[in-house]
């Protein structure tokens, strides 16, 4: 790649470079951007409007076929992918609130002990983390195994290539992301806050419900956000935990892309996906600002 | 003593104070419910990790990851090198997480520094392109790249994967440095244009070294997303294999030990990164206050 060298002008008078700075200092960022997220995320477009196969070669004809028959054909797995991904992340906000709070608020002096406590997953590879769990929760592992030959589980008795494999899977995974950005929201508040509430005799509940929750509701829907995108579009839980009924619509563009070459279905079936999160990620925006999400990752 | 902490301490409310001891109890008592929780979860959290750790020393003779217990064994930790492939997809994943965490880095920190100090015509667009680089689906972005790879007749391997592992870096580079810019405060920049520095040398002497305990925690989550990226790496790779490409590929045979043994050494070298951290974020904290006491206190994370 290119390096873009800045250089100072000399000649240039103070103001002008002033004006020209914050165009040097983010063009070369700027434009690997743009190069090679933006331009793709066009050329995708414009491989699902194609028709060819990959020996032919491809030809943009404008067909919007593509997205009938991949909505034909794939909608139940989009359906599914949208109701495992809302799941998971109901899920580990669910799970991981109390976490946040109980760090925010009774962390003491090692908050950033018990954070890392929460993080440790992370610096685990995933794709083993979900192989560890497959070794885990198979038919004769050592939990299922177990309860089997003690006799408290009958021996027809399956967790793997369910439904609820597949979801625990991508709670499991994501559970960080959903602690740390409501962790960094309930921090930032200021105790005087919850002190006023009580002043002005609110109980425990609803200092919770109408101070403490409110004021943690940006770092709530940032995890929200990041968790649910990723999950939907997820592919490794849902091959390695899931079986054939449980096939997420990241199973299908994998598939179609890297298998069966079929670049212009795979294209339209990403398109959809992005579309989709696009809306969902503008009506974010609109409603609580991209700062919001960028505060807490 | 950490600046927050003082902030927890301070938290019980007036009427609490009032009647400290009794009111003390019943604080610890909520808490307690709520530690048993925490502590609960980490153990579920860790539950793979623990088993991924154990596994690497089980006795296999299929040189296959199995479940049954066949004995302790130190055996993997001594062929960690054998299998060439799997160590050659590990240095490639190392390399590329290096490489690519240096030019995120690079690119990433004057872009956070013109977001957060300049106002200027394409902040917001460059924003919302930063926003959607983090949110976007890994799938859509693999496969978007792959589709401009194609149509460019741009060859896969190694090339492409680093090109990848920079855009999607580059996005949270900016994010953590931005946070960390936040929190310092630009007087000192000022006294050094003031005292006569031109604009370049109040960049390397002040802000940079102000900005590096941002720019080393930059570094170390572009190394972290790189090293352990799979769905986007496995759109554009190519031929090439990188360490979860290679795991992935094995999945169907069986995984031999060595990769729980690998990933066991990741994530002990992770941790102690992690560690060394928080210490030092921490006795940098201890010697801010010390010197400032009144300005705001750095946010931890």
């Amino acid at each position: 790649m290119e390096q873009h060298v800045r250089s100072d002008h000399p000649v240039l008078s103070l103001g002008l470079r002033k004006r020209l700075a914050p165009y040097l200092l983010s063009f070369p960022g700027g434009l690997w951007l743009l190069v090679f997220f933006l331009v793709p995320l066009v050329a995708i477009l414009s491989v699902s409007l194609q028709t060819g196969n990959p020996i032919k070669g491809y030809a943009l004809t404008w067909h919007f076929s593509e997205y009938v028959d991949a909505v034909r054909t794939y909608h139940a797995q989009f359906v599914r992918s949208f109701i495992y991904g809302s799941i998971s992340t109901v899920l580990s906000l669910v799970l991981m609130y109390p976490i946040a709070y109980w760090i925010a608020f009774y962390g003491g002096r090692h908050k950033s002990t018990y954070l890392l406590l929460v993080l440790l997953p992370f610096f685990v590879s995933f794709l083993i983390r979900t192989l560890a769990w497959q070794f885990i929760l198979a038919d004769q592992g050592i939990v299922l195994g177990t309860l089997k030959s003690w006799h408290f589980l009958p021996q027809s008795l399956h967790v793997l290539s369910t439904p609820y494999a597949v979801v625990a899977g991508l709670t499991y995974n994501e559970l960080p992301f959903m602690a740390l950005p409501i962790y960094v929201a309930l921090e930032k508040i200021d105790p005087s806050v919850i002190e006023a509430a009580a002043d002005l005799y609110a109980n425990r509940t609803q200092r919770f419900l109408r101070v403490i929750l409110p004021l943690s509701s940006a770092g709530v829907y940032a995890g929200i956000l990041l968790i649910f995108v990723t999950n939907t579009g997820d592919y490794v839980s849902a091959s390695l935990l899931g079986g054939p009924s449980t096939t997420m619509i990241g199973n299908i563009i994998q598939t179609q892309y890297l298998e069966n070459s079929n670049y212009p279905m795979a294209s339209a079936l990403s398109t959809i996906l992005m579309a989709a999160m696009l809306i969902g990620m503008y009506l974010y925006a609109r409603t609580f600002g991209t700062r919001s999400i960028e505060e807490f990752v | 003593m950490s600046a927050v902490a003082t902030r927890a301490e301070d938290r019980p409310i007036a009427a609490e104070r009032a009647a400290a001891p009794r009111k003390r109890r019943r604080r610890g008592r909520k808490g307690g419910l709520l530690t048993v929780y925490f502590w609960l979860m980490m153990i579920y959290t860790v539950v793979p990790i623990v088993f991924m750790i154990i596994y690497g020393f089980n006795r296999a003779p299929a040189e296959r990851v199995t479940f049954a217990w066949q004995g302790f064994t130190l055996e993997w930790y001594k062929h960690l090198f054998d299998l060439s492939d799997l160590t050659a997809a590990l240095i490639t994943s190392l390399e590329i997480a290096v490489l690519s965490g240096l030019i995120a880095t690079a690119l990433g920190t004057p872009m956070a520094l013109a977001m957060s100090r300049y106002r200027y015509r394409g902040r917001g667009a460059t924003d919302l392109v930063v926003f959607t680089d983090i949110a976007a689906p890994s799938v859509v972005v693999g496969a978007s790249l792959l589709s401009f790879f194609i149509l460019l007749n741009i060859p896969r391997g190694f090339g492409t994967i680093l090109i990848t592992h920079v855009a999607f870096n580059i996005a949270f580079v900016v994010v953590t440095v931005r946070a960390r810019l936040a929190g310092v405060d630009t007087s000192l920049e000022e006294a050094a244009q003031d005292l006569g520095a031109t604009p370049w040398v109040t960049f390397w002497r002040v802000t940079l070294p102000l900005l590096m305990p941002g720019v080393i925690s930059a570094f170390l989550l572009s190394f972290a997303l790189s090293i352990d990226d799979f769905i986007i790496t496995s759109f554009v790779n190519g031929q090439t294999l990188t360490f979860p490409l290679w795991i992935w590929g094995a999945v169907k045979v069986g995984i031999p030990p060595q990769v729980f043994v690998m990933g066991t050494l990741i994530f002990v070298g992770g941790v102690l990164i992690a560690v060394a951290n928080v210490v030092a974020s921490r006795r940098q904290r201890v010697q801010t206050i010390a010197v400032n006491a009144p300005t705001r206190v750095p946010r931890e994370g």
